[in-house]
C-alpha cells in the first residue's frame, strides 16, 4: 500500500471521531464541527492527559477497598463468613476447579494492576516525549481495550451467586462493599482507555522510517 | 507539494477525497494520510506505521448484519425472560433471571452493583440491537437520513458495554462455585446466553461503519468540500 510522509496534522487536517470523515476545521481555535455527520471536531481528544490520568488515579485508589473488602458474606445456619477477591480464587483452587481459580486470578486480580501500570506507562511516555519503542506501546493500548472489559467477570460471579443463594435461614449470601470498589475500577479504567488518544505516542514521531 | 512517488500529494488526497470511493484517510491511531486501496472482498487495511485496522470490506455489510441482529435480538429476549439457572438443596428451590440477578444486588443494598450488572448485561446489549436494527433497515435504501448517522454513533459508545460473554463466563463460574453447596440445574436461559455472545461477535465481524457513512446524507446536504489548503 501507499506509504506516505505526511500526517493531517501536518496539513491542519482533523479526522471526524465520530464518522472517521477526513476534513479542514473551520479554524486553529475553533476546530467547528464534521461536514458529513455535524459531530464537533478535536484535533486530538480533549484534555486527553489529564482526563486519563484523573480517572487512573481515582481506579488506583478504588483498588485497594475493592481487594481488601469482602465482596461476599455468605451466612450458613447463622454463622457469617466475609470472602474477598482474593479468597474467591482461593476457594477455587482448594475445591479443585483450579483452573476456574485461575481464569478468576487473571481477570479479577491481575487485568485491573496490570491496566493500571499499562496506562501510567503509556501517559509518562508521552509526558516525557520518549522516542522510540511507539509500536509496543501501540500494541499495549489496543490490548488494554481488548481484554479490559474481562474484570467484570468478579461482578457478574458475585452478582449470580447472590441471586440464587437466598435461602435463608438455611444458607444465604448478601453482597459486600467491596464488589461497589471493584465495579468502580473496572468502569474507571476503561473510560480511562477509551479517553487516552494514541495518536499522541506518534506526535512526535519524525516519520523517517515509515517506508515500506 | 511532495512529488516523489509513493507520497501523498496534496491534490491526491483531495481528489480522492472529493471521488468517495477512495477517500484519503488519516489513521485513528497514530494520525498517519494514507490513500486506501481499493479492497477486495473479505480485506482489512492496516497502518504500516502503527497497524491500526483502516478499513475492512465484508463481503455484504448490510444484510449480514441485519439476519444477525433479528437472531441476536430474539436471542437476547430468550436470555432475558427465561431462568438461567435452578438450584435444589434440602427441598428448596430457588431460580433466577438476569435482571431478577441485578434486582437482587440492588435490593440487598448494592444498588450501584445491580445498575451495572443490568446495564452490562442486558440494556445496553438490547439499546444496541435495537440501534443496529433500525440503521441497518434505514440503510437498505439509501440515501439514509442524518438520524441514521446519530444511531450508529450512539451503538458504537454502548457496544464496549455490551458483554455478555463475560456475563456467560461469570455465570459459569458462580454454577461451579454453588455446584460445592447445593444442585444446580441449567435453565432455557443459559443456552441462549451462550448463544449470545457469538451472534454478537458475527455481527462485529460482517458490520462495516464506513459502508454506512457513505450512505448517509450529510448534514445539510451539503457537497463534499475539498480539503486542499485555503
Amino acid at each position: 500500500m501507499t506509504s506516505a510522509g505526511l500526517t493531517a496534522a501536518h496539513l491542519g487536517l482533523t479526522t471526524c471521531a465520530t464518522c472517521g470523515l477526513l476534513s479542514r476545521p473551520a479554524s486553529d481555535t475553533v476546530p467547528g464541527h464534521c461536514p458529513r455527520c455535524g459531530a464537533s471536531l478535536h484535533r486530538r481528544h480533549p484534555d486527553a492527559i489529564q482526563r486519563t490520568w484523573a480517572l487512573t488515579i481515582a481506579a488506583a485508589i478504588c483498588y485497594i477497598p475493592a481487594n481488601a473488602l469482602p465482596v461476599m458474606i455468605t451466612t450458613v445456619a447463622g454463622s457469617a463468613t466475609p470472602d474477598t477477591i482474593m479468597g474467591g480464587v482461593v476457594f477455587l483452587f482448594t475445591s479443585g476447579s483450579w483452573p476456574l481459580g485461575l481464569i478468576v486470578l487473571i481477570a479479577s486480580v491481575l487485568i485491573p494492576l496490570g491496566k493500571l501500570l499499562a496506562i501510567a506507562w503509556l501517559l509518562i511516555a508521552v509526558q516525557r516525549r520518549a522516542l522510540g519503542g511507539e509500536r509496543a506501546r501501540m500494541r499495549t493500548i489496543r490490548l488494554v481495550r481488548l481484554i479490559g472489559r474481562w474484570s467484570m467477570l468478579d461482578i457478574f460471579v458475585d452478582t449470580f451467586t447472590v441471586a440464587l443463594v437466598q435461602l435463608a435461614p438455611l444458607m444465604s449470601v448478601q453482597p459486600g462493599l467491596g464488589v461497589v470498589f471493584f465495579g468502580a475500577v473496572v468502569v474507571l479504567t476503561m473510560l480511562a482507555a477509551e479517553s487516552f488518544d494514541p495518536r499522541l505516542l506518534w506526535d512526535r514521531n519524525p516519520l523517517e522510517s515509515t517506508h515500506d | 507539494m511532495l512529488g516523489t512517488d509513493g507520497k501523498i500529494r496534496l491534490d491526491d488526497a483531495d481528489r480522492a477525497a472529493s471521488a468517495s470511493r477512495q477517500p484519503a484517510v488519516a489513521c485513528p491511531g497514530c494520525d498517519l494520510l494514507q490513500c486506501l486501496p481499493r479492497l477486495g472482498p473479505s480485506a482489512r487495511v492496516r497502518c504500516p506505521r502503527c497497524g491500526e485496522v483502516l478499513a475492512t470490506a465484508p463481503v455484504d455489510p448490510i444484510e449480514r448484519p441485519l439476519a444477525l441482529t433479528v437472531a441476536a435480538a430474539i436471542v437476547l429476549i430468550v436470555a432475558n425472560t427465561t431462568p438461567l439457572m435452578g438450584l435444589a438443596v434440602a427441598g428448596r428451590a430457588a431460580q433466577t433471571t438476569i435482571l431478577g440477578g441485578a434486582l437482587t444486588m440492588w435490593s440487598q443494598g448494592q444498588a450501584l452493583t445491580g445498575a451495572l450488572v443490568a446495564i452490562c448485561a442486558a440494556i445496553a446489549p438490547g439499546a444496541y440491537l435495537l440501534f443496529m436494527l433500525a440503521v441497518l433497515t434505514a440503510v437498505r435504501r439509501p440515501p439514509a437520513p442524518p438520524w441514521v448517522g446519530t444511531l450508529l454513533r450512539l451503538a458504537g459508545h454502548l457496544q464496549p458495554w455490551a458483554m455478555p460473554e463475560v456475563m456467560l463466563l461469570g455465570l459459569l463460574v458462580a454454577l461451579v462455585k454453588i455446584a460445592e453447596l447445593a444442585t444446580v440445574t441449567a435453565g432455557v436461559g443459559l443456552y441462549a446466553a451462550g448463544a449470545l455472545p457469538v451472534l454478537l461477535a458475527a455481527i462485529a465481524v460482517s458490520f462495516d461503519p464506513g459502508a454506512i457513512w457513505e450512505r448517509v446524507t450529510w448534514v445539510g446536504n451539503e457537497t463534499p468540500p475539498r480539503i486542499a489548503p485555503r
